[in-house]
C-alpha cells in the first residue's frame, strides 16, 4: 500500500512504521471487526460490495449516452425513464434514488453539483472524483459555473445559457452531453469512447474522436 | 450563521484542484461498509442520518478531515446512537490494533 | 398530475427564509429567493425527519424549481442567460 499525502501526522510524531495503518486505515478496520463480530455483515460481504463498486465506472453511462445518440427513440425512452432504459443495456441502477438525464442541446449546457454533500449518479458512473467532491467545486459551481467551465477548458459562447443542477433531494442527474459534428462515421462503441465521465457531470464536452484506452 | 456543510456560495472559494487519487483500501471498505448499512435488505442507517451525521462535525473536522474520513466518523456517531456499539468498544478495537502494530 | 400538488410548472414560487434547526435539504444561498417551477419531481419522504430517524411521512411533493442567475447572486459574472435549478420540498415554498 503506497504512502498517500492524504494521512494526517500521527499524533506521536514517529511517523509510521513500514507495515502499520494510518489512523483511518486503523478506524475503518475496528469499526469492520466490530460490525463483524456483532453480526451486523459478514467480511464476505464487504469484500463483494467492493468488488461491485470497483466495476462500476462511467463506461456504463457512456454506453448509455452513445445508444442515445444512434437511436432517437431509445434516447426518449431514456429520457422519459432512465432506469427501464439502462436495463436495457443490463444496467441495473437500483432503487435508492430517482435518475433524471438532462439532454445538452445547442443553446443549453448543464452542470450538476451537489452543494450540501456529494450526491452523484454513482449506479451510471462509479464513484466520483475527488474534485466533485471539494469544497471550492461545491461553492463555486452554482456561484461560477463559467469560471469552473474554463478551468476544465470549455469557454461557452453567453448566447448559450449554462443551468446548474443542484441535486438537493434525491433525483440524480446524468448530463446527456452533444454529439461532437464529424461523427457520423464513428460505430457507437467508437462513439462510447467519445463519452467522458466529466461530459456526464457537465464541465466539459465529449471528445472529438475516440480514445486510445477507451472511457475515463 | 451558515452551516458548514451548506457550501453553495461560500466565499473564498478558490481554483478546483483536479488531481485524482486512487482510493486507498480503507477508503473503499468504508465505502462498501456504508452502502451495506443503507442497503434496502439492511436498513441498519438511513443515508439521510448519514448526512446528519456527518453534517454535526465540529466545522474543523469537516473542513480538514478527507471525504472517507468524515463517513468513519459518520458511521461511528451512528453506531453508537442506535446502541450498535459503545464508543469504549471502539476506542479498544483501535487500540488493540495499534498495539499489534496494524 | 399529483395528489395534493400545491404548485405545477410555471407557477412562480418563493423559497422560505429561516433558519431552522437540524438537517434540511434546501440550501441557505437559495432562501427567501424567488423562482419558477418546472416540473413536479413525485412525493417524497421528508429528508429533514428521516435523518433522525422519523418516517418522513407524509410524502409530499418535490418541485424542480428554477431561478435566474442574476437574481440569486447581488454579482453574477455569467450570461443573463444562465439558470439554477434546485429541488425543493413543497413545505419549504410559498406562492410568489
Amino acid at each position: 500500500m503506497s504512502d498517500d499525502e492524504h494521512r494526517p501526522h500521527d499524533s506521536d510524531g514517529s511517523g509510521h512504521a513500514q507495515n502499520s495503518l494510518s489512523p483511518f486505515a486503523r478506524r475503518a478496520e475496528a469499526l469492520e471487526a466490530l460490525l463483524v463480530e456483532k453480526g451486523v455483515f459478514g467480511r464476505d460481504e464487504v469484500q463483494q460490495m467492493m468488488r461491485a463498486w470497483a466495476a462500476r465506472s462511467p463506461a456504463d453511462g457512456a454506453r448509455l449516452v452513445a445508444r442515445a445518440w444512434v437511436d432517437p427513440a431509445f434516447k426518449a425512452r431514456l429520457i422519459a425513464d432512465p432506469r427501464a432504459a439502462a436495463a436495457e443495456l443490463g444496467i441495473d441502477v437500483g432503487t435508492a434514488a430517482t435518475l433524471v438525464v438532462a439532454e445538452n442541446s445547442e443553446t443549453v449546457h448543464h452542470l450538476v453539483v451537489c452543494t450540501l454533500c456529494s450526491c452523484y449518479p454513482r449506479t451510471l458512473l462509479g464513484i466520483p472524483p475527488d474534485w466533485y467532491k471539494s469544497l471550492n467545486y461545491r461553492s463555486r459551481a452554482v456561484t461560477d459555473p463559467r469560471g469552473i467551465l474554463r478551468e476544465f477548458g470549455l469557454d461557452l459562447d453567453r448566447r448559450v445559457e449554462v443551468r446548474v443542477l443542484d441535486s438537493t433531494a434525491d433525483i440524480r442527474y446524468l448530463v446527456l452531453p452533444r454529439r461532437p459534428p464529424g461523427t457520423d462515421h464513428l460505430t457507437e462503441e467508437e462513439l462510447a469512447q467519445l463519452v467522458t465521465r466529466d461530459s456526464m457531470i457537465g464541465v466539459e464536452d465529449p471528445r472529438l474522436e475516440p480514445a486510445q484506452g477507451g472511457v475515463r | 450563521m451558515r452551516a458548514v456543510h451548506d457550501r453553495g456560495g461560500w466565499p473564498g472559494a478558490g481554483p478546483i484542484d483536479r488531481s485524482e487519487h486512487h482510493l486507498e483500501d480503507w477508503e473503499r471498505r468504508t465505502d462498501a461498509m456504508v452502502q451495506l448499512l443503507a442497503s434496502p435488505d439492511k436498513r441498519v442507517i438511513r443515508v439521510d442520518e448519514m448526512r446528519r451525521a456527518i453534517e454535526s462535525l465540529p466545522p474543523e473536522q469537516y473542513e480538514s478531515f478527507p471525504y472517507y474520513g468524515k463517513w468513519l466518523s459518520g458511521i461511528e456517531i451512528l453506531m453508537v446512537e442506535k446502541k450498535i456499539l459503545t464508543r469504549e468498544e471502539i476506542d479498544r478495537k483501535v487500540a488493540e490494533l495499534e498495539k499489534c502494530g496494524r | 398530475m399529483e395528489i395534493g400538488a400545491r404548485f405545477k410548472p410555471g407557477d412562480r414560487v418563493r423559497v422560505r427564509s429561516g433558519n431552522p434547526p437540524g438537517h434540511i435539504r434546501t440550501p441557505a444561498y437559495i432562501r427567501g429567493k424567488t423562482g419558477r417551477v418546472e416540473a413536479v419531481q413525485g412525493l417524497f419522504r421528508n429528508p429533514e425527519s428521516l435523518a433522525f430517524g422519523g418516517e418522513g411521512l407524509p410524502r409530499q411533493p418535490l418541485y424542480f424549481v428554477g431561478f435566474n442567475q442574476s437574481e440569486v447572486w447581488g454579482r453574477y459574472d455569467g450570461s443573463p442567460l444562465d439558470t439554477l435549478r434546485v429541488d425543493i420540498y413543497e413545505h419549504w415554498l410559498e406562492p410568489a
